[in-house]
């Protein structure tokens, strides 16, 4: 697997994280996925709703999968931004599991707010409990969620909930629900401390 | 790809029409006639039949060969074949010569039936518009209501989508190849000078060379120079040629000196040698010329608000003459109507050119989008 390419393939923590994107997508939306790997989320959400679903997807491998997957996919790069989209038109924008591997990390969330009525975000939480003992071992955190290490990764822009809850309130970013989980699990509970993988629906304030 | 994969021996066959074919222009082409061929069989319900436009310099022989010592089978025998992306096992496939051409449809090399000469300088300056039109009725010559996939390359792809446009109910795929919703002021400046180059030539006589048993060889093979040199890219010209020289030193001449040289020249001949000045003229400006947002006020989106083919859009990354941004403008206003499509950009080196190369992940995407078409 080529570097570039984000962490859509590691299916234990994949799965719960689509069942819940799922819930907020509307029937019948008109959406969008950046980074939609081999398009198994937009598949899964037509299958749900009947989507009318566009993937976004660099990698020439994922692009080719997601093809015959019978997804309308894009090959295009996210860092250049989403220009050639109108505003305001898609329902949903989704952005899942990409964000920490983004250079452009505020202009992506800033173009999906601009394209679509709503944006949903996933991460996976550096502040989880377990990254936090490997820095305190005094190591990068190595694990399933983040499964590269440092001179490898794609990961460029990891962040905590809370760092992520700051970005929203200084970017005027509404946050309409936000989930926790950690292994499919809801977090309640200290979720930047205990949860895994954290979940975002967006909007512009 | 190995021979026993090629649609093997083929013929060109020809279709006359007698229906009036009033054009963009304002004339009207009397009568005329297209010569096409096919490869592969057309299926009981008519429902497997794929055409592929050609772009500037192309015609109707798409694949295989005319006769086994032929040197090069057909311009886009890579693609089209028994197994190949383009599988003539499933697909029936036509290739026709546009109007205006000089390789067996009616064009100013033809004789005018009106008047017992060649057309010359009066042929008709024909438009995609009137290509696809005439396509069409060659459709309804063979019994086609609705195209499985029209393909098509540059000047070609112009014509897929304008084919959706046009019948958006006799077209259920498009795939449109390193091509343009229209084209750029740098890029009409390059048809300029190549058409500059052959009406200055001495020898074109306002285009009545015929008349005058003469053809325009230095504009004709300065145009196509000019040409070579847009489709390839920089890259690939260095990769190719670099600054090696033909014979190893330096001769202060003005003769071949670099290898680059002698390829343009090479390339200049061969297609003076083989191609008509005033088709030359009248493809370019056909290209020119199409620009189907013009009449919605340049917003493309509203040029395709009718279109209801699924399409493959496919850009390469070094092509600068049909750069990826103008295929992602195609892209966006399919979007913007909800259309179904995929666009890829693939990483070549080849420039413009690319697009006829048999690129392996190319060639992996039209094979995947072509297998999963329903006939």
């Amino acid at each position: 697997m080529s570097q570039s390419i984000p962490m859509t393939t590691e299916n234990t923590v994949i799965r719960p994280d689509f069942a819940l994107i799922s819930q907020w997508v509307k029937p019948n939306a008109k959406v969008l996925d950046l980074g939609c790997g081999d398009g198994e989320l937009l598949t899964h959400l037509h299958h749900q709703h009947d989507i009318r679903g566009y993937g976004i997807e660099k990698d020439d491998k994922n692009w080719l999968t997601a093809m015959e997957n019978g997804v309308d996919v894009l090959q295009m790069d996210l860092e250049s931004g989403l220009s050639g989209f109108e505003d305001l038109s898609f329902d949903t924008v989704i952005l899942s599991q990409t964000l920490q591997a983004m250079h452009n990390t505020e202009g992506i969330v800033k173009e999906m707010l601009r394209v679509g009525r709503e944006a949903i975000v996933t991460f996976p939480n550096f502040g989880y409990w377990r990254n936090r003992i490997q820095i305190l071992l005094g190591q990068m955190p190595v694990s399933k969620t983040l499964p590269y290490q440092w001179y490898d990764t794609p990961n460029v822009h990891l962040c905590t909930i809370h760092d992520f809850d700051t970005f929203c309130r200084n970017h005027n970013i509404v946050v309409i629900e936000r989930k926790v989980i950690t292994g499919g699990q809801d977090v309640q509970f200290l979720p930047n401390f205990l949860g895994n993988l954290a979940m975002y629906r967006l909007k512009i304030a | 790809m190995s021979e026993n994969n090629s649609v093997g021996l083929v013929a060109p066959q020809s279709a006359h029409f007698d229906t009036p074919l009033p054009l963009k222009s304002g004339e009207v082409l009397t009568q005329y006639h297209l010569t096409y061929e096919t490869y592969g069989e057309l299926n009981a319900d008519k429902s497997n039949a794929v055409l592929i436009c050609h772009a500037l310099s192309g015609n109707h022989h798409v694949a295989g060969k005319y006769k086994e010592t032929d040197k090069a089978p057909g311009w886009w025998d890579n693609l089209v074949g028994p197994g190949k992306p383009l599988d003539t096992n499933k697909f029936f496939v036509i290739g026709v010569n546009n109007l205006g051409g000089c390789h067996g449809s009616s064009g100013p090399s033809n004789t005018n039936p009106a008047t017992d000469r060649p057309y010359s300088a009066t042929f008709p300056i024909v438009t995609v518009e009137d290509w696809v039109e005439s396509q069409a009725r060659l459709m309804d010559y063979l019994g086609i209501q609705q195209l499985a996939a029209v393909i098509g390359g540059s000047l070609g792809g112009m014509q897929a989508l304008q084919w959706t446009i046009a019948f958006p109910d006799r077209v259920k795929h498009a795939l449109v190849i390193a091509s343009a919703p229209n084209l750029t002021a740098q890029n009409m400046a390059f048809n300029e000078v190549a058409r500059q180059a052959i009406i200055t030539d001495p020898e074109f006589h306002d285009g009545d060379y015929y008349n005058h048993g003469v053809v325009p060889r230095r504009g004709l093979r300065i145009a196509r120079m000019l040409g070579h040199i847009t489709y390839l890219s920089d890259d690939v010209m260095g990769a190719k040629f670099g600054r090696k020289l033909r014979d190893g030193s330096i001769k202060y001449s003005f003769d071949v000196e670099f290898e680059m040289e002698s390829y343009l020249r090479y390339q200049g001949d061969k297609f003076a040698g083989e191609f008509d000045a005033n088709t030359y003229l009248r493809m370019t400006r056909a290209l020119d010329y199409f620009d189907p947002a013009l009449n919605y006020g340049n917003d493309l989106s509203a040029a395709l608000a009718h279109v209801k083919a699924k399409f493959l859009v496919v850009s390469f990354t070094s092509d600068w003459r049909f750069s990826p941004a103008r295929s992602k403008e195609i892209v966006k206003a399919l979007l913007d109507n909800e259309i179904s499509v995929r666009y890829a950009e693939v990483t070549a080196a080849h420039g413009h050119d690319a697009f006829l190369m048999p690129d392996p992940h190319y060639h992996a995407i039209m094979r995947s989008y072509l297998a999963k078409i329903k006939v």
